[in-house]
């Protein structure tokens, strides 16, 4: 079995405690209606009980740092996916080329920001 | 000589061979889950007004399967704990109080996805659609067959049998637990 600190349950059940009340903030924090409060609480808040699952529940904080590494080449791996399209799929045109099916959905939505700010 | 499995030894890394396959696998499904979620955001980014369809997506339901999933991760863990204590009825129930989260989840995710196709949004209605039903299928699937692994895993720990093996499942399942408090706000919330 491998080795680590000894944690019992009562441990774990706080920690639980803690998820729990994060994630009942997370529902609460969007409710408000604040575009930045939302951003920091659905998403912010799901960040950190990521990371409290991940050195708690799975034990990173106790864990080889190859695992750490292992784990942080694949995000960055995703970063780099998401940087290298990015700029071209989040696009509906550039110089020489015009993605036409997504600048007709862009046009027939285009009064949709303008009226939900009403 | 007797035989001993090579998933019970440690690797040249110093780390159990089979909790570094399970940390390798987790690696990949970042990789698989990043790759689907990055795609979604590019497109919910460049699309705002998919907000007219994410708005339809069951708040409720989402809340619920996360409490279950969260429930379940702190039942994995205490399984885990009582594993390394060679308790190995209390560990049993645990695995199998986790294994009753994941039917709960898949169940609510049933009910909610009966309500939306009956409601006409399906795979192919939409884009987002078609993000929200990929992207919460094939975590629905990693559900599946983490509660699968389970059962087995749980007959073997009570023959007291790979204890060890415990440990390797609660490091899937809190990663399936992970991808879900990511779902969650990006399906449900940004609405």
């Amino acid at each position: 079995m491998s080795e680590h600190v000894e944690h019992g349950p009562r441990h774990y059940v706080k920690i639980y405690i803690v998820l729990l009340v994060l994630f009942v903030v997370s529902l609460i924090g969007p409710e408000i209606g604040i575009r930045w409060l939302t951003l920091i609480t659905a998403f912010g808040i799901a960040v950190v009980k990521a990371l409290l699952v991940a050195s708690h529940f799975m034990q990173l904080n106790i864990e080889k740092k190859l695992i750490w590494y292992v784990l942080i080449s694949m995000l960055l791996a995703c970063v780099v996916f998401y940087a290298g399209v990015a700029p071209d799929v989040m696009r509906a045109e550039g110089e020489n080329w015009k993605n036409t099916s997504s600048l007709k959905l862009i046009e027939e939505h285009k009064n949709y920001k303008a009226e939900s700010e009403h | 000589m007797s035989f001993v499995p090579d998933a019970t030894k440690r690797s040249n890394t110093g780390i159990m061979t089979g909790k570094l396959a399970v940390w390798w696998i987790v690696g990949s499904e970042i990789v698989i889950f990043g790759g689907l979620l990055g795609a979604y955001i590019m497109m919910r980014l460049k699309y705002d007004f998919w907000a007219e369809q994410s708005a339809f997506t069951n708040t409720m339901a989402g809340a619920i399967n996360t409490f279950i999933l969260l429930t379940s991760s702190l039942f994995i863990v205490l399984a885990h704990h009582y594993a390394e204590k060679k308790d190995h009825i209390r560990c049993f129930i645990y695995i199998w109080l986790t294994i009753g989260g994941a039917l709960s989840f898949l169940l609510v995710k049933s009910l909610e996805w009966a309500s939306e196709i009956h409601h006409g949004y399906t795979i192919t209605s939409h884009l987002f659609w078609s993000f929200y039903y990929t992207a919460a299928g094939v975590h629905g699937l990693h559900v599946i067959a983490g509660a699968i692994i389970m059962v087995f895993i749980s007959f073997d720990v009570l023959k007291q049998k790979n204890l060890h093996r415990v440990e390797n499942i609660g490091i899937y399942w809190h990663f399936v637990d992970l991808v879900w408090i990511f779902l969650f706000p990006l399906l449900y919330i940004a609405k």
